[in-house]
């Protein structure tokens, strides 16, 4: 008797009570399927993730400078000299300056829109296109004009797409609007970055009434690279200050690493309770292969008192496991698919963010290994108990 | 002829509750090869006992019992299992097919046991259910059949494997008097065409059938000899009275 014969045979007798078997493959079909979502919803996060920071440049250190209390500080001469002296390491600077003030188009208050000044740098570090008028440029930075770049979110909230020559009040400011940014989310949100407004970053510490600069976003010419272009920096800054308090320099690629492990975090730990169903459901299959044994136990008898031996029982009983639980798999397999793509689907028609649930190779090789892992495990005592069964009573058996 | 099957003293004890039960008691006998013997007795008279250890499915608690020379008792449980597909054919009072197999695959469970292939196996099946008649039934479930005709699938997937003895446990026991005497006349011919056959029974009439008689009582042997001689139908222990048959 050789295995296809057994696996024939456990067919056979999956067949005779498909409702059983059904109903007994649940547990792992509803728990694969699980593993394969929740393990794909990560993957996707972590492509969404990494696309939305390449968008934003995963490419640059943000550098804040707390200072130590002393005179001693970091001018943006100095800065930009840094970046000059070390071109293989620092390609572009510039200054990120948070404006807090109301910001009102007429008489509306635009509560959400955030007012960040910043570099002529700043565009083509974020890949920030315009779609309207033109961006900053290094003459708005020296005479410190009161000029701004709004997202498309503001315009076409608060001056149906034609903004380009209007004015804003930011506090006590009247600002006059040079361009409009290009949409950069597919679905524009308030709050979002096309919810945003970008002036001369000399404008805005004026208005903020800021002595010293004290943020500013460093571009770096390769990811790669990314924690020598650090070191870069926060050498430069420590023979300033002599102590790390008094600066940060926190590189995107970090801060996207971060996220990343948080993610694979939270995804592991979802992971885990929907394996946890998985164990279920393999008790599930021993329960079940326990009342076929007793329920087959004449047929043992018979089968033993032909001539079976011990090993053949064994065999018939486990491979039936396994072939449940295997095809629980493959059902399984297919349900993550499934419930992936609807589950993307919503997503996207929901919130309009490109996340998508990518089922990964890793994850479904993983789901086969454990569910024909659960068939041997849990069928493994009811086959022992099969075959261990006197056949003088298991003939006796009604 | 040589000994086929001999037993040399066998005990067999069973412990029930706190008695010992002395199922088979320093049985000796010995069958030859070709015999037609029936094994006779009431119910608790050991018979079973002796036929689950003529059959490989129990070995004795004492004594020797050899199958075609070889010591039973020393046998391992897997080994049991070769020697029973190997040497005996069982035929059971309730037939023991298995429900979902179709006749032809229940006559092939053993052979598929013995390690044969399909193919041949197929064929071999299907010549042992042409011998019983049923050759145009291959495909059917046992329970499309009546109780004779699933005994004689029983009769054809004892003989498919081509035993050294037939083993048959009350035969007839579930069948009425007319497929009773059908399954009778198989194994007398089955005993002609040169098979040894042990018939294990309780009823005299049956048991007469055969060629010779072993009569069990208590554990014990109290008659073995020629069926057709007067004392094989009368139990000594009951002092001349005629059996009821």
């Amino acid at each position: 008797m050789n295995i296809m014969e057994a696996v024939r045979m456990a067919l056979q007798n999956i067949w005779a009570n498909k409702t059983r078997t059904i109903l007994t493959m649940l547990g792992i079909i509803i728990g694969i399927s699980a593993v394969i979502t929740i393990v794909g919803m990560g993957n996707g996060m972590q492509i969404y993730t990494k696309n939305e920071f390449a968008k934003m440049g995963s490419n640059t250190l943000n550098v804040t400078i707390r200072g130590r209390g002393t005179s001693r500080t970091v001018s943006e001469a100095d800065m930009y000299q840094l970046v000059a002296d070390n071109p293989t390491l620092l390609s572009n600077l510039s200054p990120v300056v948070t404006v807090s003030g109301k910001v009102k188009i007429g008489t509306t208050e635009a509560k959400t829109t955030s007012v960040t000044g910043v570099s002529e740098a700043y565009f083509p570090m974020k890949s920030y296109k315009m779609t309207q008028g033109r961006a900053l440029e290094y003459v708005d930075m020296t005479t410190r004009k009161d000029v701004c770049v709004v997202g498309n979110y503001v315009a076409q909230t608060y001056y149906d797409g034609d903004a380009v020559g209007k004015t804003i009040k930011i506090g006590q400011n009247t600002m006059t609007i040079i361009g409009v940014m290009e949409q950069q989310n597919k679905k524009m949100e308030k709050g979002g970055t096309d919810d945003a407004i970008f002036m001369p970053y000399s404008t805005a510490a004026r208005i903020a009434q800021l002595g010293t600069l004290t943020s500013y976003v460093v571009s770096i010419p390769s990811v790669e690279n990314a924690s020598a272009s650090k070191q870069t920096v926060e050498n430069a800054l420590y023979k300033v200050f002599r102590t790390e308090d008094a600066y940060t320099v926190m590189s995107m690629a970090q801060v996207m690493d971060m996220m990343n492990s948080m993610n694979n975090m939270m995804i592991m730990v979802l992971a885990v309770i929907a394996g946890i169903s998985l164990v279920v459901g393999g008790i599930g299959i021993m329960n079940i292969m326990l009342v076929s044994v007793t329920e087959r136990t004449r047929e043992i008898g018979i089968r033993k008192a032909l001539g079976a031996k011990e090993r053949y029982i064994m065999e018939q009983f486990v491979i039936e496991a396994i072939v449940t639980s295997a095809l629980g798999g493959s059902i399984g397999i297919l349900f993550g698919y499934i419930f992936s793509a609807i589950g993307t689907f919503l997503i996207v028609a929901l919130t309009g963010t490109e996340l998508s649930i990518v089922p990964s190779v890793s994850s479904i090789v993983l789901a086969v290994g454990v569910s024909a892992a659960i068939g041997i495990i849990f069928g493994y005592l009811p086959a022992k108990k099969a075959a261990r069964l006197n056949p003088i009573d298991a003939l006796r058996y009604d | 002829m040589s000994a086929l099957i001999e037993f040399l003293d066998v005990c067999k004890t069973y412990q029930m509750g706190d008695t010992v039960v002395r199922a088979a008691d320093h049985v000796s006998m010995r069958i030859d090869k070709g015999e037609f013997v029936a094994i006779v007795g009431q119910s608790g008279s050991g018979k079973s006992t002796c036929m689950n250890i003529i059959g490989c499915l129990d070995v004795p608690s004492s004594g020797v019992y050899l199958l075609g020379g070889r010591d039973v008792g020393k046998l391992d449980k897997n080994e049991l299992s070769e020697i029973r597909n190997e040497m005996l054919g069982f035929i059971f009072q309730q037939y023991n097919l298995l429900p979902r197999l179709s006749l032809l695959e229940n006559v092939e469970v053993p052979l598929m046991y013995a390690g044969m292939s399909r193919a041949q196996r197929r064929e071999r099946a299907r010549e042992a259910l042409t011998m019983v008649g049923l050759g145009d039934k291959l495909q059917h479930k046992p329970s499309q059949l009546s109780g004779g005709q699933q005994q004689r699938v029983s009769i054809a997937r004892a003989l498919a494997g081509n035993p050294a003895v037939i083993l048959a446990d009350e035969p007839t026991g579930a069948l009425d008097s007319r497929t009773g005497r059908e399954v009778l006349k198989m194994l007398k011919d089955l005993h002609e065409a040169g098979n040894t056959v042990v018939l294990i029974t309780h009823d005299n009439s049956i048991a007469m059938q055969a060629q010779r008689i072993i009569r069990l009582e208590d554990g014990c042997i109290v008659y073995d000899g020629d069926a057709h001689a007067p004392e094989a139908v009368v139990s000594p222990g009951l002092a001349g009275k005629a059996e009821t048959v």
